[in-house]
């Protein structure tokens, strides 16, 4: 049912989850497109068929018909009951999560989302995940709202600071799949893009195991790696381009002027500073926009994104 | 010799009178100058005036809409920035719902019109209605204030903890909406008393003009609603300015209680938005059809029920919020019972067309164009309302595309309806036919060029409030461009034709459509006081069966410089022939 | 144009039909009016209810640092005024303009002991440190979310309070027309409604009363 309009719709990717969706869907816009051509042709048809004659055309007094009120009152509820029971099914479906559901804790901030497994591993703005299997992700915000969208699994969910939120799918073949932030949160909302990645069990199985050991490096690596799981790079850029904050390359001992301090040159303290209160020194031509990583990095992760800072030269 | 239809009280001695064909003194002519406009009391200047501020309201909201678009022509930047951008669709949307479609239909048309349906001389409490003028003018100036001041970026919604944290002028805003919200209470203040206590003799419940029992569920919302919005933007504005931390996380608030606050207002707004709209498609219907409407009790009823549902759905817009599963699940619900009311009404439209005696003039013609995009914003709010379907199309463009439909598509398209149908009554001039026939082909072509493309992206994943868009969307958004600009120039259009029709329209007679509504006994413009004679209703506003003379009765006999005392319910009247 | 010429009585505003049709129209517009301010106080018993299911224990905890001795005895003094207003309007329906007059001025009298104590326990609370929202810095409240507790009271009472000073205002005006003889059992419709808002004025205080200051 539904191919009339399967067009508006994206390949379905999670059949689980989206099944219920696109046939409710498909239901909704055929019975809405009958019922809509049905009153535009009727509108049509009497405009031409009573159009007026003469201005001292008379007309019948028709003032109600109590069973025409009753039948087009009743028909349409009755389809509304049915698309309520069909919607609020699938939605119980979205909400219930199969008990071997894979979980990946997820969290979002502006602008950028980490995924983190249960053997620590961490990745930025990608998730890889099994195919066949359900996921299930455990998701939370750093600052404001953002919303977790897979067009591809028809699954939204927003993401808050002060709870925790969950979401699942079940993709069946491997492949890419699009992820949008569909809360609005600022400047770089709409670069806030991730993508899911479905491997096949074993690819999958592999590739955790690789990163779940890829902790290791030099301190200036990992605090590369940082950079994109924290999300650093979606304001700062590496290579002296403009941003929303000041660009790192050659930041290391530059003097660096205020909007309202004494200049200082760029050391650890100031980096550790503005990291831990972002707001304490705002660099002149730039807008007090960065919030607190107070609590998400540790004193080793600021020390290894400092060492990284410092092979930026120009 | 009419007859009386009611005799259980008294009879009025009543008596023809036909409304000048050229008056000799209007509204317009019998007090001049800037001053006498901005201290009028008169119910048809502060028509005006809030018409001149809306249409200055909508040009701006127009405008940053044009520039929006003219933004998302190329996946990445076109030519503004990422937080100029941010800061245009929200002003577009505040502009745009707060000081346009809010206002719009009310207390632009509705003053005009509302008194004069009810055969009064004014509204119940002509200066305070001068003064809500003078409050919406207020909450303006504050709005001003904060676009000089770092402007806006939190979207027309004002999420916490984003609002809370933004480093742009929230506080501003939030005050001049906050202030804003009396002037739309005080308006729904007035029009409730004035449709209880000043009803001209003979015209009973069951003879009010759809119109007015539209205005009155649209009164009952705003009052209703408004001081909530109130409250939860003072609570907003203290969050701000002392930190109280009832909605922000940071300090052990909550935001989903900031959502349910704000959608507690804010869907009932909507029908503030929309319900007036209702009442200009009977009136305008009805004349064009030379024809009663069909089932005037389920038309006048459907909008206060959709007053009292109305109230009761907000959650729908948090399906995806992390709201408790039982409030989804019986907002889902209480969304569809509103849907039913609504398309009742499409349906008894449709019903009053058949057999009548049907003229396109362009009001009728807005009137079509907003039977066929309503219903569409309909079916797309079934389809947001049902569970599943929204948590996919939550936040995308399907949802930008459904409330356009409704809210541009319904709310607009029949201001337009009502603007062309009592353009002549208000100006005493005719505007030019075929110019605004081909301007409500442009908007007709240019809206759903501009908008059926926004429900094919949205549906397949387009998020809303998106500056950078992936590749896949470019050809969506390019067409849905290109309409705004065809939708832009239909609005010029209608603008020119309206304009010029001032200077050099041909005079409008007192009742050029040949209708049976009550402001039609008027002379075009009216005087001052409305009518020459107090009128006295025998017949109901679509009794177009009965002869026009019938029509046109006053009381003959002054002593009360007015309104009988006994109004509306009670009245019986037995004319006189003259 | 003639048939405007008036017969009313001054009064009488012209577009209505006569001083009922007034009096009507105004008590209704008041009484709409009184509608939306209760939806208004609404919102924030809304609030109040929230967090009060979410947080009972903070609430009974919170509430004994307020004083329930003045919180009674405003309790009184509004009740009080209440009753003056009401024998205001009943002096002026029996053209006793004398007794208008001072039964207007206990009131006002009432309404700023009101605001007096009202004060008095403010600045008791902010020597504590108890300051609304994030200047809060009481120590005395074990409970994570007590500044929110305060903030729910400061606006409460805060918004009561400005209800009460507006009523200050209108009585004061009212008095004034008094004096100026502009009322008598003919036309007394200003006196009726600002009466109408000052009942309303109290009916929150006894709400808000039990609900910060008695919670057991």
């Amino acid at each position: 049912m539904g191919s009339l309009f399967d067009f508006m719709l994206p390949e379905l990717k999670s059949p689980m989850t989206g099944a219920t969706t696109d046939a409710l869907m498909g239901f909704i816009h055929i019975v809405s497109f009958i019922i809509l051509a049905g009153v535009t042709i009727a509108m049509i048809y009497f405009a031409i068929k009573y159009r007026r004659r003469s201005e001292d055309d008379e007309t019948p007094l028709i003032t109600h018909n109590n069973k025409l009120e009753i039948t087009w009152s009743v028909i349409p509820l009755l389809l509304v009951f049915v698309v309520f029971g069909w919607g609020y099914k699938g939605w119980l479906n979205l909400k219930t999560v199969p008990d071997n559901a894979y979980e990946i804790h997820v969290s979002a901030y502006k602008w950028g989302w980490t995924f983190k497994y249960e053997n620590g591993a961490q990745v930025g703005n990608e998730v890889h995940v099994p195919a066949g299997r359900p996921i299930k992700l455990v998701m939370q915000s750093q600052d404001v709202l953002h919303s977790f969208f897979v067009p591809d699994y028809r699954i939204k969910q927003d993401v808050l600071p002060n709870r925790y939120t969950y979401v699942w799918f079940q993709a069946d073949e491997t492949g890419e799949s699009q992820v949008f932030c569909t809360e609005y949160c600022g400047t770089s909302h709409s670069n806030m893009l991730a993508k899911v990645i479905v491997h096949t069990e074993n690819d999958f199985e592999a590739w955790l195991e690789e990163q779940g050991t890829g902790g290791g490096g030099t301190p200036e690596e990992r605090g590369e790696q940082l950079v994109g799981l924290q999300g650093c790079a979606s304001c700062h850029s590496m290579d002296g381009s403009d941003g929303i904050g000041p660009t790192w390359q050659g930041l290391w001992g530059k003097e660096r002027n205020f909007e309202s301090a004494a200049s200082v040159s760029a050391d650890e303290n100031y980096i550790r500073e503005s990291i831990l209160n972002p707001s304490a020194k705002i660099v002149e031509g730039y807008q007090n926009q960065m919030v607190s990583y107070e609590g998400r990095l540790s004193d080793d992760d600021i020390s290894d994104i400092i060492a990284y800072i410092k092979t930026l030269e120009e | 010799m009419a007859t009386a239809e009611v005799s259980n009280t008294k009879t009025l001695k009543v008596k023809r009178f036909k409304p000048s064909e050229d008056p000799k003194s209007t509204f317009l002519t019998e007090e001049k100058g800037l001053w006498a406009w901005l201290t009028t009391v008169d119910h048809k200047k502060i028509g005006l005036m809030y018409l001149g501020s809306v249409t200055f309201f909508f040009l701006l909201g127009g405008i940053l809409a044009l520039l929006l678009r003219t933004e998302l022509l190329t996946p990445a930047k076109t030519f503004i920035e990422a937080d100029t951008y941010n800061q245009f669709f929200t002003l577009h949307g505040a502009i745009m719902v707060f000081f346009v479609l809010v206002p719009s239909i009310p207390a632009a048309l509705g003053n005009f019109v509302l008194p004069m349906q009810l055969g009064a001389k004014d509204v119940a409490f002509p200066r305070l209605n001068l003064a809500s003028f003078y409050i919406y003018v207020i909450g303006a100036i504050f709005t001003f204030i904060a676009l000089a001041n770092n402007g806006l970026d939190t979207g027309w919604t004002f999420y916490t903890p984003y609002s809370t944290d933004s480093s742009s002028s929230v506080i501003w805003v939030t005050l001049g909406v906050f202030i804003l919200g009396f002037s739309s209470i005080l308006t729904g203040t007035n029009f409730i008393t004035t449709i209880h206590k000043m009803r001209a003799p003979g015209i009973t419940w069951g003879k009010l003009p759809l119109n007015i029992w539209a205005l009155y569920a649209t009164s009952i919302i705003q009052v209703l609603a408004t001081p909530v919005l109130a409250i939860t933007l003072l609570l907003l504005t203290m969050e701000r300015f002392l930190g109280i931390g009832i909605f922000d996380p940071a300090m052990g608030g909550d935001p989903v209680l900031f959502q349910h606050f704000f959608w507690f207002y804010s869907h009932p707004a909507v029908y503030i938005m929309i319900v007036p709209g209702f009442g200009i498609i009977s009136e305008v219907i009805t004349t064009f059809s030379k024809k009663h409407i069909f089932g005037y009790w389920a038309i006048a009823l459907s909008s206060l029920a959709i007053a009292f549902i109305g109230f009761l759905v907000w959650g729908h817009h948090m399906f995806t919020s992390g709201q408790s599963a039982v409030a989804t699940t019986v907002f889902s619900f209480l969304t569809f019972l509103v849907g039913i009311p609504t398309g009742i009404k499409i349906l008894n439209w449709v019903a009053t067309l058949y057999k009548g005696s049907i003229e396109m003039k362009t009001p009728m013609l807005y009137v079509f164009i907003f039977l066929f995009l309503f219903s569409i914003g309909g079916f797309t709010g079934i389809m947001l309302g049902s569970l599943a379907a929204d948590i996919h199309l939550h936040d995308t463009y399907y949802v930008v595309a459904h409330f356009h439909y409704v809210m541009m598509g319904g709310t607009l398209i029949a201001l337009l309806a009502g603007l062309h149908y009592w353009w002549p009554k208000m100006t005493g001039k005719m505007y030019n036919e075929f110019q605004a026939k081909i301007g409500a082909a442009l908007i007709f072509i240019g809206f759903n060029m501009t908008f059926l493309p926004q429900f094919i992206m949205g549906s397949q994943g387009m998020p809303r409030r998106y500056y950078n868009y992936i590749d896949q969307f470019t050809i969506f958004h390019q067409t849905s461009t290109i309409g705004s600009y065809i939708l832009g120039v239909g609005f010029l259009l209608i603008a020119f034709y309206l304009l010029r029709s001032l200077f050099s329209g041909e005079k409008a007679g007192s009742n050029p459509w040949g209708s049976r509504g009550l402001e039609w006994q008027a002379t075009s413009p009216p005087d001052l006081h409305n009518f020459d004679h107090t009128p006295v209703i025998i017949n109901g506003p679509y009794d177009y069966h009965k002869p026009m003379e019938e029509f046109q009765l006053g009381l003959a006999d002054v002593h009360h410089n007015g309104h009988e005392p006994s109004h509306a319910a009670k009245a019986a009247a037995e004319e006189v022939t003259n | 144009m003639a048939n405007h010429s008036t017969s009313h009585p001054t009064h009488v505003q012209h577009h209505f039909v006569d001083a009922d049709q007034q009096f009507d129209s105004a008590k209704m517009g008041m009484w709409v009016f009184l509608v939306n301010e209760i939806l208004f106080f609404g919102g924030l018993f809304c609030a109040y209810i929230v967090y009060r299911s979410w947080y009972p224990e903070l609430f009974t905890e919170a509430a004994l640092e307020l004083n329930t001795f003045w919180g009674a005895v405003n309790t009184v003094v509004l009740i009080g005024s209440s009753l003056t207003v009401a024998m205001a309007i009943r002096s002026v329906q029996k053209d006793q303009i004398k007794g208008l007059k001072i039964n207007l001025l206990i009131t006002i009298a009432l309404a700023i002991v009101f605001m007096v104590i009202k004060g008095f326990e403010y600045s008791h609370k902010f020597h504590l440190g108890i300051f609304p929202g994030e200047f809060y810095t009481f120590e005395g409240l074990e409970h994570a979310k007590a500044p929110i507790f305060f903030s729910i009271y400061y606006m409460l009472t805060g918004v009561h309070a400005l209800h009460v000073l507006i009523g200050i205002g209108l009585i004061y005006w009212i008095y004034r027309r008094a004096v100026r003889g502009d009322f008598s059992s003919e036309y007394y419709t200003p006196v009726e409604i600002t009466g109408l808002y000052w009942h309303l004025v109290d009916l929150i205080w006894i709400f808000l009363f039990p609900l910060l200051y008695l919670i057991e």
